[in-house]
């Protein structure tokens, strides 16, 4: 079943054009790595689909309803959750306090989220600005969790993050797999991307030049869509 | 003796000051503006009280029950139409709307009720005038201790709110970022619209305890602002129980000018507060 | 279309208008010769409020600085030249030198005052303005509550006396709004706007705000000192609790927002539609403030640049060369014509 369909979306930073008519679609339980170089529009894509930047045009359906003019928090209530990019956790709440202020009715409570990520249970009651830049991004993607989303949006899931630290969250992701959420994550590393995604979507320029299942994909297939030599149709 | 009751007197003064100033606390602490209007908003909920007082026959604090949900309500609708759209302007345009609002509201209530100085100490009887005698030279007015108490019971509840609350967290979380706010669901202008809706009604609370204690007029408002203003500086911006601090701080330096000479009495407060921004810790506190 | 457009600060249209304005600018000298001395009253009235406005722009639409206090220094101008006409200086000498007082008032307060931001720094400004109006009234030799009239004029006749108050304020007008034209079009005018669009990025490039707040501060001191002294000069009697009251920051307000914040000549013609709006509605009082503030609010909210914005985005050209414009290359046959484009100022 379709989760989420993007028809021909477009959208702006002023004058640039970030998003230049992107078209997909992500089914219910499916994970998609969105890949490409910087500035390729990954991050504005996903903020639009969350209702954190306006779309110039186009059509975002999720669960087959158009979402055209509902505003972010409204996003949250129908289950799509974004995972900003640099984490951006509230950072004068405890990590108690960030966790429990996305809470929403659902499975994933505070006691069952903390049930799969046992490592945020002994760092509850730290400010979030005490963080290191690991547990930031767990509690990010468990704060998220906390919304109780169908559909989660994942911007950067490693960056800045020591070797281990992306161990740790790329089993996360692994344990949200299984147990049928749907993902979206954007990931600079490509060998990350394909162990984990069923499907790859790449962007240059604002526009998809690759769309394939993770499986099979050739690294001179990716690189080529990645850098443009050659668009694929 | 004297100097003994002048602090006294400041520090129940300063639990007043202290009660202007948590609601302008707030939506700084939240909407990180100042709203120019807040004294004015305080003394139109006592031309209110004194209408329902005077209507009614009412006791003031009687007549505040119909009161505080009518500016409960009007401070909601202030941010629906005047502020969230002001927010969207820049940081500069929350300070022109609100200066504005406060022009308008002084003059709607010169128009309205007359440049006449009122006061609602007559209709709250015994309550306004009372006091305990401690000594010859030093007493504790009923009032004044009211006033301290509620101070305290505001700024506790204040506390409690933001600390043990969902919608503290909520307004803690869009204080800080509003945007990543709105991507965990909090509807950050309703959010706002509620803390503004607090706000207002405890200036409103303030603005009822200043016309029982003395006067009021339809200027009034732009004073208690600045009042309000000094004992958040004074206390420290954002923390909840330095607005208390701040609030007795400024209090205490107006009663103790005014000992010297009446005329000292504000001016005093003005240079305590002048002295604490010109000082390391007013540095500290504006960041 | 051949080779690049050019960016140019002004076109023959632009220098058309700014020798125009500069020529009205001098002609208005001659006013006291050519109407009669009510009319030479209200025009003295009307460029104290233009050097108002302009400078309170300065502040806030330029510096990023919402005042509610500059009546401080519109007070502290008045009563510097009561205190130096006491002690037998020239009234008019006083009024030039209260203006140069005002500046050392503004630099002894800048590093209290802009330490504070946005909301802060309104009502910080307020809160001197209250104290030194407090400190006026205790001062007995300065009239104390009750007001002071400013003595030494008497000795001309009154239609002189009007005319030479005039002249003044007139000479003070055009040398504030030199002083803001100047500052504009040299490389502070980019860096001032800069740091109104983004203080912290315009500090990553190197921009300092610091010192261009100063500067816009210390200008925006000196104006409103003067036009606190010539204010008395016109009026003679001053009041602390009139020129040290909040509603003059209501006008200006209401001045700026309409005119147009953020441009040269917004502030202008805010203070000119202010002047005429005071001259045929103030006598109704509590209403007419109501429509002052109620307008003021709409024009932030729904119109922030202004009336001006209506007229300088249909004029083809601009009337003074503060901003820049891109022309065509002259292979396209438009030859020298200028046309506006991304310039904000």
């Amino acid at each position: 079943m379709t989760l989420l369909r993007v028809t021909g979306l477009h959208a702006r930073h002023g004058l640039l054009a970030a998003v230049r008519g992107v078209s997909f679609d992500v089914d219910e339980g499916e994970v998609v790595a969105l890949i490409g170089a910087n500035g390729a529009g990954k991050t504005t894509l996903l903020r639009t689909i969350a209702g954190a930047h306006p779309a110039a045009g186009g059509v975002i359906a999720y669960a087959g309803k158009d979402l055209e003019g509902l505003p972010a928090h409204r996003r949250v209530a129908l289950g799509i959750a974004l995972v900003p990019e640099g984490r951006r956790l509230f950072p004068e709440l405890t990590v108690r306090e960030n966790l429990t202020v996305a809470g929403r009715p659902g499975r994933w409570q505070l006691e069952t989220v903390l049930d799969a990520f046992p490592r945020l249970r002994p760092l509850l009651d730290r400010p979030a600005a005490k963080l290191s830049g690991g547990q930031q991004q767990a509690t990010a993607i468990a704060r998220s969790l906390m919304t109780n989303p169908r559909l989660l949006l994942v911007d950067e899931v490693s960056l800045g993050l020591s070797p281990q630290a992306v161990d740790e969250v790329y089993d996360m992701i692994a344990t949200l797999r299984g147990l049928g959420t749907t993902l979206v994550l954007v990931e600079q590393d490509l060998g990350r991307a394909l162990a984990v995604a069923g499907r790859v979507i790449c962007l240059l320029e604002g526009r998809i030049t690759l769309e394939a299942p993770a499986a099979g994909l050739t690294r001179d297939r990716v690189v080529q869509a990645y850098f443009g030599f050659a668009r694929t149709p | 003796m004297t100097w003994v009751n002048a602090i006294l007197q400041g520090i129940f003064l300063g639990g007043l000051y202290a009660l202007f100033a948590c609601g302008l606390s707030l939506i700084f602490g939240v909407m990180r503006i100042i709203n120019l209007a807040h004294g004015d908003l305080a003394v139109l909920g006592a031309f209110l009280v004194w209408s329902v007082t005077v209507t009614a026959g009412a006791d003031p604090f009687v007549a505040l029950l119909p009161v505080l949900p009518v500016m409960l309500v009007l401070g909601y609708l202030l941010h629906r139409t005047v502020l969230a759209r002001s927010l969207r302007g820049g940081p500069l345009t929350p300070l022109l709307t609100t200066f504005g609002l406060a022009i308008v509201i002084q003059n709607g209530l010169l128009q309205a009720y007359s440049p006449d100085v009122r006061s609602l100490g007559g209709a709250a009887g015994g309550l306004a005038t009372g006091s305990w005698r401690l000594t010859d030279q030093l007493s504790v007015s009923y009032l004044g201790l009211l006033v301290l108490v509620v101070a305290v019971l505001v700024l506790g509840g204040l506390h409690l709110l933001l600390r043990r609350t969902r919608f503290g967290r909520e307004m803690r979380a869009t204080a800080q970022d509003p945007d990543t706010a709105a991507l965990v669901g909090i509807p950050a202008q309703s959010v706002y619209a509620k803390a503004t809706a607090i706000a207002v009604a405890t200036a409103t609370l303030a603005g009822v305890f200043l016309a029982v204690r003395s006067t009021f007029d339809a200027s009034s408002g732009p004073t208690q602002l600045i009042f309000a203003f000094e004992a958040v500086v004074i206390g420290g911006l954002g923390s909840i129980w330095g607005t208390l601090t701040g609030g007795i701080v400024l209090g205490v330096a107006q009663t103790l000018g005014a000992t010297v000479d009446p005329q000292y009495s504000i001016l005093a407060g003005h240079l305590v507060f002048l002295a604490v921004l010109a000082s390391p810790r007013g540095r500290a506190v504006i960041r | 279309m051949t080779g690049p457009w050019q960016v140019v600060r002004s076109g023959r249209a632009t220098r058309l208008a700014t020798s125009g304005l500069s020529a009205f600018g001098l002609l208005l000298f001659a006013v006291p010769f050519l109407f009669r001395t009510d009319v030479v009253q209200q025009l003295t009235t009307l460029c104290t409020l233009v050097i108002l406005a302009s400078m309170w722009n300065v502040l806030a639409g330029y510096g990023g600085l919402v005042s509610v206090g500059q009546q401080a220094f519109l007070g502290f101008g008045a009563y510097a030249t009561v205190f130096l006409a006491q002690r037998d200086v020239h009234p008019y000498v006083a009024v030039v030198l209260a203006a140069g007082l005002s500046a050392v008032l503004a630099v002894a307060l800048a590093p209290l005052l802009l330490r504070l931001r946005g909301g802060q720094f309104a009502v910080g400004t307020w809160v001197v303005a209250e104290a030194l109006a407090l400190l006026v009234a205790l001062d007995e030799d300065l009239g104390g509550g009750t007001g002071v009239s400013l003595r030494g004029l008497n000795a001309y006749a009154p239609d002189w006396r009007r005319a030479y108050t005039y002249w003044l304020t007139l000479a003070f007008t055009l040398a504030l709004l030199v002083a803001v034209f100047v500052l504009l079009r040299r490389r502070t005018g980019v860096a001032i706007q800069a740091v109104r669009d983004d203080e912290d990025a315009a500090a990553a490039l190197g921009v300092r705000a610091g010192p261009l707040k100063f500067a816009l501060f210390v200008l925006a001191g000196v104006g409103c000192g003067a036009a606190g002294a010539l204010t008395l000069a016109n009026t003679l009697f001053i009041q602390p609790q009139s020129i040290f009251g909040v509603q003059w920051s209501a006008y200006l307000l209401f001045m700026v927002l309409v005119g147009g914040i953020g441009s040269f000549e917004g502030p202008i013609l805010g203070a000119v539609v202010f002047f005429l709006l005071q001259d045929w509605f103030a006598q109704f009082g509590a209403w007419y403030l109501i429509g002052l503030g109620l307008v003021a609010i709409g024009f932030a909210l729904f119109r922030p640049r202004g009336l001006w914005s209506l007229a300088g985005d249909r004029l083809p050209f601009r009337l003074l060369p503060v901003g820049y414009a891109l022309r065509e290359p002259p292979a396209t046959g438009r030859l020298g014509g200028s046309r506006r484009s991304a310039s904000r100022q």
